[in-house]
């Protein structure tokens, strides 16, 4: 669900049996993996990086508009966002 | 006449700069070379014979104006990874998703290279979003190894490694996230350079996996891809990660390397990158360049780095991870493909269907693996502990740098496999990349210089020097000395052993 793919079911046969090896041989991390180990995100520990708050040009509307798969009225045309289905009981937008 | 394409990019900028030859014949000469070759070869997914002359006649212009050429590499003309965007040049990350897609800016990196009269031949092939150690994962076909039509030239940056080797450009430019600079450059004799994380911008370089993503130089001298790494880096205030200290003096210490005397530098064979799954003439070629680094004076200690053997399935949990999350914006609303847009399909259903269309078998295996081992009750298990073996794999590298200058091991454990012989085996593939991986999980600069052919298929091996982070110049040094008893000892010019192509037009 999380992977937003609507993989088919031919190649849910090939990939199951891939990922099942790939996250077996993966899972060795966990044989030196010690608690008391602190985790690494990131190689270069920086934080706050902030640059001068000046205004720099951006993309003009027509730019960002030109590789659209769809665009009505100067904006990008999407699907509807929301589900047919009514929505669960105590979950109504307000 | 001399072939124009033969000669190095340092030859090349001297015989502009000093107007012996033009920008437009040598940007020209390569153009040429690139419509009689590739389609063999299939190194470029896009080629820009317009832009590419109208930059080099700029170069022209501004030397016969007298103007002092804007940098040491103006005039001469790069392959760029498609990858990286560029204004009004298609950019598609060798993704159907992003087929025919415009990019409406310009990377730091192409606007550097622009700066500097670079003029860019076209957009290299690769496999899709940097993912794979072939090529063959690019929706565009596979590029062919011009050592060996049959073979892979490597990945990701195969249609990079493979537009040197072919000599349809002096230079071009990839990105190694856990190898795809290096192992390229080994499997086709050529010379592929990481630099330090943060050492090379990413800002428009589309990403796959933000924490080990790095930029680089892709030559076929140690001094060429030196003087493109000084181009390319510095800081960016437009990459939050970019390092913000001056380039490493990589060109000095190229030409420090060419002196030949390697006394005093302490070289770490890593013990753990031998034995089963190595190729006999790998191992072979390897031995002998550190024999030969001893002949110049270096001394070589063995050193064990214990947790490099579990840097490949750190690799594989981390960067599918980082993977799934950035790959999240090939959403099919804003820009790239999108499919099944009927109307009456919801947003998520058409999301689902684009991705399903755009992505090829890799990306969605890592997408898979990354969504699952950074959900809730697998994460601990998963990304959590591969973050902590990264922690492992750096304090091995500090350990080993408190002993030794550099590193050095086999770029890769094998010579270049034939195409198809690992396309339905990932796990065969993920090996392509056993000892590059761990100096992009620390961050540290790595490169791979050819080290010689493997006696029993004559395909090139590549030697793999690694330095600490920032001290890039160090391996510069080391390869520039290899580079040249290598030579001397086979009598010419690796890169010359290529066979001929058969030229179609």
């Amino acid at each position: 669900m999380l992977a937003r793919l609507a993989v088919t079911d031919a190649e849910l046969d090939v990939f199951a049996s891939q990922l099942d090896v790939i996250l077996q041989s993966v899972a060795r991390v966990g044989e030196v993996a010690a608690d008391g180990i602190p985790p690494t995100s990131h190689s270069v520990p920086l934080t706050n990086v902030y640059r001068d708050d000046e205004v720099r040009p951006g993309l003009g509307q027509a730019q960002a508009l030109a590789a659209a798969p769809a665009a009505e009225g100067g904006r990008f045309r999407v699907p509807r966002i929301l589900d047919e289905e009514p929505l669960a009981g105590g979950e109504e937008p307000s | 006449m001399t072939d124009l394409t033969r000669m190095t990019a340092a030859e090349l900028a001297a015989a502009i700069h000093s107007r012996q030859l033009s920008a437009v014949e040598v940007t020209t000469a390569h153009l040429d070379r690139i419509a009689a070759v590739d389609a063999e070869v299939h190194a470029f997914l896009h080629v820009d014979r317009p832009g590419a002359v109208a930059a080099a006649r700029a170069v022209d212009e501004s030397l016969a104006a007298g103007e002092a050429p804007a940098s040491a590499l103006a005039g001469v003309p790069l392959a760029l990874k498609d990858v990286f965007v560029t204004a009004g040049l298609p950019t598609t990350c060798g993704s159907r998703v992003l087929a025919g897609w415009l990019p409406p800016y310009d990377a730091t990196v192409t606007r550097r290279l622009r700066a500097a009269g670079v003029p860019i031949l076209g957009k290299t092939n690769m496999d899709e979003f940097a993912m794979g150690s072939s090529t063959e994962n690019s929706a565009f076909g596979p590029t062919r190894n011009p050592w060996d039509l049959t073979r892979i030239p490597g990945g990701s940056g195969g249609g990079s490694s493979a537009s040197l080797a072919a000599f349809m450009a002096p230079l071009a430019i990839g990105t190694d996230t856990g190898g795809s600079i290096r192992q390229p450059a080994a499997v086709t004799g050529t010379v592929g350079v990481k630099p330090t994380y943060g050492g090379v911008s990413r800002y428009g370089l589309v990403a796959f996996s933000s924490s080990l993503d790095q930029g680089g130089p892709c030559a076929r001298t140690v001094l060429d891809a030196a003087l493109l790494h000084e181009l390319i880096g510095g800081h960016d205030p437009l990459d939050s990660t970019s390092i913000d200290a001056p380039v490493p003096p990589v060109v000095a210490a190229a030409k420090l390397g060419a002196a030949g005397d390697l006394s005093g530098v302490r070289v770490g064979v890593v013990s753990e990158f031998s034995g089963e799954g190595y190729q006999a003439g790998v191992l072979a070629a390897f031995s002998a360049a550190v024999g030969l680094l001893r002949d110049l004076g270096a001394e070589i200690v063995e050193v064990s780095c214990p947790h490099f053997g579990y840097a490949l399935p750190a690799y594989y949990l981390i960067a599918p991870s980082e993977c799934s999350s950035n790959l999240a914006r090939f959403d099919g609303m804003r820009y790239g493909l999108r499919v099944g847009d009927d109307g009456a399909a919801g947003a998520e259903a058409v999301m689902a269907a684009t991705r399903e269309a755009g992505f090829g078998a890799e990306v969605k295996r890592r997408i898979m693996i990354g969504t699952y081992a950074l959900s809730s009750g697998y994460y601990d298990a998963y990304y959590g502990s591969a973050q902590k073996v990264r922690t492992l794999i750096t304090r091995d590298f500090a350990n080993a740098f408190a002993a030794v200058d550099v590193l050095v091991s086999p770029t890769t454990p094998t010579t270049a496999f034939r195409i198809g012989e690992r396309v339905d085996d990932p796990m065969a593939m993920y090996l392509a990349d056993l000892c590059t991986i761990p100096a992009n999980l620390a961050g540290n600069a790595a490169l791979s210089v050819p080290c010689g052919l493997a006696a029993e298929d004559g395909l090139p091996v590549g030697l793999q020097i690694m330095s600490p982070a920032l001290q890039d110049h160090r391996g510069y040094r080391v390869a520039a000395a290899f580079e040249l008893a290598r030579d001397r000892a086979d009598g010419g010019r690796l890169i010359d052993r290529v066979p001929a192509l058969e030229v179609t037009a």
